[in-house]
């Protein structure tokens, strides 16, 4: 299925795009209040696009440096160029410990790679910690926001579904009651756990540390009780110094929710005492994508979903619609850029109106980057239609022509034959009337009358 | 080996280097940073109580709900925070699942967002800063600083360590974006500020 056809399923429910996107949108002015309020925005995005543009330069440096540092404080650091590398490492540590229950907190780079469904096949329980994603764990479904896993679902939805495996009382849907039920479920699984597995947001390269950015506490619960801390980091997640956290970090939660910061910002290196840290850099597709110019730049994201909760596309046709681990705006660079047989329609899922430029914390030019996807993919269906408007749009008597050609067949043909020939755009909208004179020929009779 | 096969597929390319640029800016300042704390950590859902001076603290957690219902009480701030657990004695950081509240000692914090630096490298279970049902956090006021950006001049990691910047409760909006307190963290903070501006 093609973006467009998953788009079109989302939006089929009554009241369910525009609901989808009234919450969307509130989060990105949520972000706008914090960015107003913050007069050294722009030197921030600044200096986080120039660190993460020089890291990548000196990426293999840094990650040396980086190795040498963590493992000079107690970690094990693991390398893998693929998912599969990626899944064997978390299943060899596990099984080693006859581990059986794992409490995972949010990461990106383990949806990404299918470890859950890997471990689960293999007899271990793994329990996806942050609220959102646990509520699309149970739901067998994929995250459909990178930040808000589960923004696509209503409050009585997962009343329901917490009902059925919560047993929180039917037609029990007040987010309160819902969060503490919750609550109470995943701090038995947090105490019963015998390894936590966290995603990375900062590596640092000077120190060997790594920093996890979460509002619940559910990465550092999920670290702090059982013996064995597996975190999972993309070697693009690598920063310079410690000092550099002070840049990303005060521009990565105002992004994603508008909060100055999150609410726990953990910083570990090496172990805890009589525990191991074991930490796996996955390349799967990262050096690639790197080494290609046009895209390059994708990879300074910082994963903060400020392009997603401003995308028309994205708010009217869900994050499921993209049928890929990153959705949305940067999700259409990254995906196809990584598998282009699978994603090919997501550089398309896109009015071009620019507005995730805009917000992008790093400066990551998404509208720049979609496009040039779109060029690479060749012609396209309807291109007939568009090289028809070049033409008629580059000299005047043919403009002339061409528009009143289009107002009379307005006028003179049947609704439906014009809407057959306007395809997809009339399937929501009615087609404006053009106007009866071209502006022309009204200027030219105003002229004469003067 | 993965690990020679990634570095040198990586070396392959050169991608330009823009050089490593110095942290500088007009960063926000504030006058009155301990006012500007304590509204950005109530913004936080956390409360602000300003001390003059430290014994103060033990009358002040005396006038709060958590600490007066908590049945077992741990504390990292010699003297205060009447402790029952001695952290030192637990062999294994799940029995700190029924504190009620652990009052902690916060090294610096930052008047922007609220946000309390809480060192817990020399901690024997790090899980004190998280399963606690409510939290006390102990911070003096020349120890507040305006950004991040100062934070980090502070923060050193020597060895092995663990630090946490605390700002405010744990909370969720992952239910139709509900701000809820209370995910999985402790309930609620509060911070004790010590000392006049």
């Amino acid at each position: 299925m093609t973006h467009a056809e998953r788009a079109a399923l989302f939006a089929a429910e009554p009241g369910r795009s525009a609901w989808h996107d009234e919450a969307l949108w509130s989060v990105r002015q949520r972000r706008d209040e914090a960015v107003r309020a913050l007069p050294e925005w722009g030197r921030l995005v600044e200096l986080a696009g120039q660190l993460k543009a020089h890291t990548l330069a000196r990426l293999p440096d840094y990650l040396e440096q980086f190795e040498s540092e963590a493992t000079a404080r107690g970690a094990v650091v693991h390398w893998a160029k693929d998912a599969a590398e990626h899944n064997r490492i978390v299943l060899g540590l596990l099984e080693e410990r006859r581990v059986e229950r794992v409490a995972k907190s949010k990461s990106m780079l383990t949806e990404e790679c299918g470890l859950n469904p890997y471990l689960e096949a293999r007899g271990i329980e793994v329990i996806d910690t942050d609220l959102g994603e646990r509520i699309v764990q149970l739901r067998n479904e994929a995250p459909s926001h990178i930040v808000l896993p589960a923004i696509h679902l209503k409050r009585t939805e997962i009343g329901a579904l917490f009902h059925e495996h919560l047993g929180t009382p039917a037609g029990e849907s007040e987010p309160a009651a819902l969060v503490a039920a919750a609550r109470q479920d995943l701090r038995r699984r947090f105490l019963s756990a015998q390894a936590g597995i966290t995603g990375v947001n900062f590596g640092i390269a000077e120190t060997g540390g790594i920093v996890v950015c979460t509002n619940e506490g559910n990465a550092d619960l999920g670290t702090s009780l059982p013996p064995l801390h597996i975190a999972s980091m993309g070697i693009e997640k690598l920063i310079p110094r410690l000092a550099d956290l002070s840049v990303f970090l005060r521009l990565l939660a105002r992004s994603a929710t508008g909060q100055p910061i999150t609410a726990y910002t953990s910083h570990f290196h090496g172990p805890r005492p009589d525990a191991e840290l074991h930490i796996v850099l996955v390349d799967n597709g990262r050096s690639a994508l790197r080494a290609r110019e046009a895209v390059r730049e994708a990879l300074h994201c910082i994963r903060c979903g400020a392009c997603m909760n401003t995308c028309p596309v994205f708010r009217y046709g869900g994050g499921h619609a993209y049928g890929a681990t990153i959705p949305g705006p940067i999700g259409s660079v990254l995906e196809p850029a990584k598998h282009p047989q699978h994603h090919a329609s997501l550089p398309f899922a896109c009015s071009g109106c620019g507005a995730c430029g805009g917000v992008c914390p790093v400066g990551i030019d998404l509208p720049q980057q979609l496009q040039s996807l779109r060029a690479e993919s060749g012609p396209q269906r309807g291109a007939m239609g568009l090289r028809a408007m070049s033409f008629a749009m580059r000299g005047r008597r043919r403009y002339a022509l061409a528009t009143g050609v289009m107002r009379l067949a307005q006028r003179l043909l049947p609704r439906l034959v014009i809407e057959r020939m306007a395809r997809g755009w009339t399937r929501d909208r009615a087609l404006p009337q053009a106007a009866r004179e071209s502006f022309r020929s009204w200027w030219q009779k105003q002229e004469r009358g003067r | 080996m993965s690990r020679e096969s990634i570095l040198a597929a990586l070396r392959q390319s050169e991608p330009p280097d823009p050089g490593l640029p110095e942290i500088e800016g007009r960063w926000q300042h504030f006058d009155d940073r301990a006012t500007r704390f304590a509204a950005a950590l109530e913004g936080a859902g956390g409360r602000c109580i300003r001390v003059p001076a430290r014994p103060r603290i033990a009358a002040e957690l005396q006038g709060l709900e958590a600490f007066r219902q908590a049945r077992r009480r741990a504390s990292v701030v010699d003297g205060l925070g009447d402790p029952n657990v001695s952290l030192g004695d637990l062999d294994d950081p799940r029995r700190l699942a029924d504190v009620g509240f652990a009052l902690l000692p916060g090294s610096l914090a930052v008047a922007e967002s609220g946000a309390v630096w809480v060192d817990a490298s020399d901690y024997l279970h790090r899980a004190v800063l998280f399963l606690p049902e409510h939290l006390g956090l102990v911070v003096r006021v020349p120890d507040l600083v305006d950004t991040l950006h100062q934070a980090y001049e502070r923060i050193r990691f020597e060895g092995v360590g663990f630090g946490c910047f605390l700002a405010g409760p744990s909370k969720t909006a992952d239910i139709e974006q509900a701000l809820v307190i209370g995910a999985h963290g402790a309930r609620s903070v509060t911070v004790f500020l010590v000392g006049r501006s």
